[in-house]
């Protein structure tokens, strides 16, 4: 019991005032992102690659077209509808693994250097300053040059933007707990580094962790959106979004539809995890400001 | 104060460097730099000199040497894409482009952001910060390039006011920079209201009241004179984004500037004009980080002197 | 001058703010009447909560916004009703008639500007001229508050100044334009012993040389009882009792006051053992009846709970007037 007791408070706060759920956010984000990326192959009505000229350029129901093409048609008859959800699963994917080489690689390494101080937290917090000083940008250009674009230069792309950050803020909180008491206690009763890194101080920063990384997922999904526009992201045919928008680009002033509803899904996915993303770090990490 | 900006001076330098070492690295990834870099139909004497020129028989680190010794003279080879175009030269021509669209960009996030987040601040929880509030939600939400298509459908296709594409007059850089400008507006909104709540707090603005300072004086004075001092640390991060922000929005416009150089680059393979365009960018950004510095250090006094 | 030397340079009455919150309203200056003369020094005193600080800042008309606001009661500078003067008459009192002194001097100095272009702002303000005499009036005023070397001073980021010396900005500020009155809130808490004397006795001097009243807001007996002449006690946003100093000090009235007067250690005529006060002020927006203070009175009965006690005369003059129904029965 006694070693928990430094984050017994952490987790009584957090439920306790769970009670005012977002629900509007978490509710769009299930509607428009979680569902389709994981059920998409069920609930899609129309398969998204197989072209259909018979269909072609059908508009919205409610802008002259029909329920069987909710949301239009693109220029080879594919149902936009159908395109939106079934790649709502390569940007879960690809945000979400991307999230998670940044937590890895930059918690680790915040963790660490934090930790031990000396030449290796100097090492490491010049790369933090090259990293957040370099656009991620620029390293997706550079990767999709060298190699072509592809789902795992994507998924570096995103890891290298955001793993900074993590690392930044983990060892900010880790320079404040190595002084503290119940570190003290454990090197005193003979614990290892390792132990006392895993067991003692990783538990601590793990509420900076999550709300750091809930708000990184509107810059990963737009991270990524922004690649696949570009051409630069998960190549063709796959329909990921923003490359969804990027093919009805020169339809605009005829058929608005076919880039209008896929930036609708980045829109609505990505605030909505903004919003909770704010409404976590309000409740788990106060302090914490904009990052 | 000498030393702040020759240690940032310094750790600019150094981060060009780590960036000229990930772009050399990258050009051996695919192969063989001899691939990347010149045309498939070159001869084996081109080849040959091509080797020679850049060392390329030699170890990684002599090869990464002769490169930076010619990167350093703006010298990155000749473009593939585009015949017998010098890469650098190429995209220096292209640069003035998106600077201007870059520094439009900038003036309107300013420009508005700065009243903006004040307004919010000074009349918090009236509708004008709840409308701030909306506003920078939807902007942080919003994907550029789908705004930039947006723009494009209600301003040039439906209402016919602005151009939809292309260079030339003041009216085509229009939309292209509100589309680079929106999301800055929104998150230095948030920002500067954030941080004028917390100065507007302060004893000091309350001692200005005391004094006699009308409200007009105290908040464009007394208040903003500190706040601002947040906002501007942003300003490095807004450069990053106002340049990553160019390369998809002239796209959209088919400006020609140098993200539009770099996108058709990489479909073209170009490898030399790539590396071209990202030590540029690179450089620029180095420069505006610089400025911005040299900005922080005349509006905070704590820094003249410390 | 018409007005006669014996009339107050001063005078509140009756004066009433509310504040309104989500939890509901109350009044954190209650019913307040004193006055202040010229040359003469009033001791504001009251834990923290107890209003002394609306109470201040209500005589600059500077309230927070929107929350409080004056609801009663009259503010008469030599004879000019503040409450009635419009917000732009109102600056140019303050400042210039009223000045404060207020409690940090580590945060009450902007430190985006010199001490010489804060204190010339006011002066500015106030009593405009050319850029050259403005600053020359502002190493003066730097000189009248005892900093050395103030053409230096002057051009000198906050920054740049130790917290002593930045308290004299702030009184440099204060003194600038000549003001009648000078409210200082709590101006020496976070200055150290020595220091906070030092800075006391130069108000004292100012005092003499210009005549200005001294309103001072402490919430520390001892400081009262070497500055001040007359003594206001606030509890819970009341005058629980009022008087000159060594009237008060001789004999409290209240059991309030007596209990801040043994708080104070080493006080002259005063050898018993450093005592703190029990418990807690009530509640603001909860209803109350009777006195506010009975839960913590040790002299407190049956009425005490349950009826607020009149404003009395405490020795039958006029001099000392407590709310206390102890007072009553003597």
């Amino acid at each position: 019991m006694a070693e928990t007791s430094p984050n017994a408070p952490i987790a009584p706060t957090f439920w306790s005032k769970a009670s005012d759920l977002p629900l509007i956010p978490i509710g769009l984000l299930l509607i428009v992102f979680i569902i389709p990326a994981f059920f998409a192959q069920w609930i899609a009505p129309h398969d998204p690659y197989v072209p259909n000229l018979g269909a072609r350029l059908q508009p919205p129901v409610f802008f002259g077209g029909t329920w069987e093409y909710a949301l239009g048609t693109d220029r080879l008859g594919r149902d936009i509808l159908s395109r939106i959800l079934h790649g709502a699963w390569y940007v879960l994917a690809v945000s979400m693994i991307g999230i998670a080489v940044g937590v890895v690689v930059g918690t680790t390494l915040g963790l660490v250097a934090g930790y031990a101080r000396g030449w290796f937290d100097g090492l490491v917090m010049r790369l933090v300053d090259i990293s957040l000083a370099l656009p991620a940008m620029l390293l997706a250009l550079a990767l999709a040059a060298a190699i072509g674009a592809s789902f795992l230069s994507v998924v570096v792309v995103v890891g290298f933007a955001l793993w900074a950050y993590f690392a930044r803020q983990v060892r900010a909180e880790v320079l404040l707990l190595r002084n503290s008491d119940f570190v003290a206690r454990s090197q005193v009763a003979g614990a290892s580094h390792v132990r006392i890194l895993f067991r003692h101080i990783l538990p601590n920063v793990t509420n900076t962790v999550v709300v750091l990384a809930t708000l990184q997922v509107g810059i990963a999904i737009m991270l990524d959106a922004s690649l696949s526009f570009l051409g630069i992201g998960i190549p063709r045919p796959t329909p990921t979004w923003g490359l969804l928008v990027s093919d009805g680009r020169d339809f605009i002033a005829t058929d608005w539809w076919i880039s209008f509803f896929p930036g609708l899904a980045i829109l609505l996915t990505v605030m909505s995890a903004n919003m909770l993303g704010d409404w976590l770090r309000e409740r788990l990490d106060p302090r914490q400001r904009q990052i | 104060m000498l030393l702040y900006l020759t240690r940032r001076i310094a750790s600019s330098l150094f981060a060009l460097l780590v960036i000229s070492v990930i772009v050399f690295l990258l050009s051996h990834l695919s192969g063989s730099p001899v691939d990347a870099l010149l045309p498939d139909d070159a001869t084996q004497e081109q080849v040959d000199s091509f080797i020679r020129e850049w060392g390329l028989d030699k170890p990684l680190w002599q090869q990464y040497l002769t490169f930076l010794g010619n990167a350093l003279q703006g010298d990155f080879g000749t473009s593939l894409k585009w015949p017998g175009e010098d890469a650098m030269g190429f995209v220096l021509d292209r640069m003035p482009a998106t600077l201007k669209l870059g520094g439009l960009a900038i003036l309107i996030s300013v420009v508005i952001a700065l009243p903006l987040g004040i307004a919010a601040a000074v009349y918090k929880g009236s509708p004008i910060d709840s409308l701030a509030q909306v506003f920078a939600l939807l902007g942080q939400s919003m994907p550029n390039f789908w705004l930039g298509i947006i723009l494009i459908w209600v301003f040039s296709v439906w209402l016919g006011w602005l151009p939809t594409s292309g260079t030339g007059t003041f009216a085509h850089s229009i939309l292209p920079a509100i589309a680079i400008a929106w999301f800055q507006v929104s998150a230095l909104a948030r920002l500067t209201r954030s941080s004028m709540l917390e100065v507007l707090d302060a004893e000091y603005i309350k001692l200005a009241r005391v004094k006699g300072v009308s409200e007009t004086q105290v908040i464009w004075k007394h208040a903003l004179r500190n706040a601002a001092v947040v906002p501007l640390t942003y300003f490095g991060i807004l450069a990053a984004s106002i340049l990553t922000g160019s390369v998809v929005i002239e796209t959209v416009f088919s400006w020609p500037g140098m993200g539009w150089v770099a996108i058709e680059a990489i479909r073209g393979r170009d490898f030399p004009v790539v590396q071209a365009v990202i030590i540029a960018y690179a450089v620029i950004y180095m420069l505006s980080n610089l400025v911005v510095d040299l900005l922080y250090v005349v509006v905070d006094p704590r820094i003249r002197h410390g | 001058m018409t007005q006669s030397q014996d009339a107050p340079l001063l005078e509140v009455k009756d004066l009433r703010v509310e504040i309104s919150t989500k939890a509901g309203s109350f009044f954190p200056v209650n019913g307040h009447s004193f006055s202040v003369r010229s040359g003469e020094t009033l001791g504001i005193v009251g834990e923290s909560g107890s209003g002394k600080s609306m109470t201040a800042m209500s005589l600059v008309r500077l309230l927070p916004k929107h929350a409080a606001r004056i609801t009663q009661g009259s503010i008469k500078l030599n004879g000019r009703e503040l409450l009635s003067l419009s917000e732009a008459e109102m600056r140019k009192v303050r400042g210039s008639e009223i000045a404060m002194i207020l409690q940090d001097p580590q945060t009450s100095l902007n430190p985006a500007f010199t001490a010489g272009q804060q204190i010339s702002e006011a002066l500015r303000l106030h009593s405009p001229g050319p850029r050259s005499t403005l600053r020359a009036r502002a190493i003066d005023a730097l000189r009248k508050v005892k900093v050395a070397a103030p053409e230096h001073r002057v051009d000198n980021y906050p920054s740049e100044l130790s917290g002593g010396m930045r308290q004299r900005v702030v009184g440099a500020i204060a003194i600038s334009c000549e003001p009648k009155i000078i409210i200082a809130d709590e101006p020496t808490t976070s200055l150290d012993v020595t220091v906070q004397a030092q800075y006391l006795r130069l108000l004292s001097e100012l005092q003499q040389e210009t005549g200005m009243g001294i309103i001072f807001i402490t919430h520390d007996f001892g400081i009262v009882a070497n500055l001040c002449h007359k003594i206001v006690v606030m509890y819970f946003g009341r005058i629980v009792e009022s008087g000159t100093v060594e009237r008060i000090f001789a004999r409290p009235a209240h059991p309030y006051t007596e209990a801040l007067i043994g708080a104070v250690p080493k006080l002259r005529g005063h050898k018993g053992r450093l005592r703190t006060i029990e418990g807690q002020p009530p509640i603001p927006t909860e209803p109350l009846s009777g006195c506010p203070f009975a839960p913590r009175c040790e002299k407190a009965d049956n009425r005490c709970f349950n009826e607020l006690p009149p404003t009395v005369d405490a020795d039958g003059d006029g001099e000392h007037l407590a709310s206390c129904w102890r007072v009553l029965e003597q």
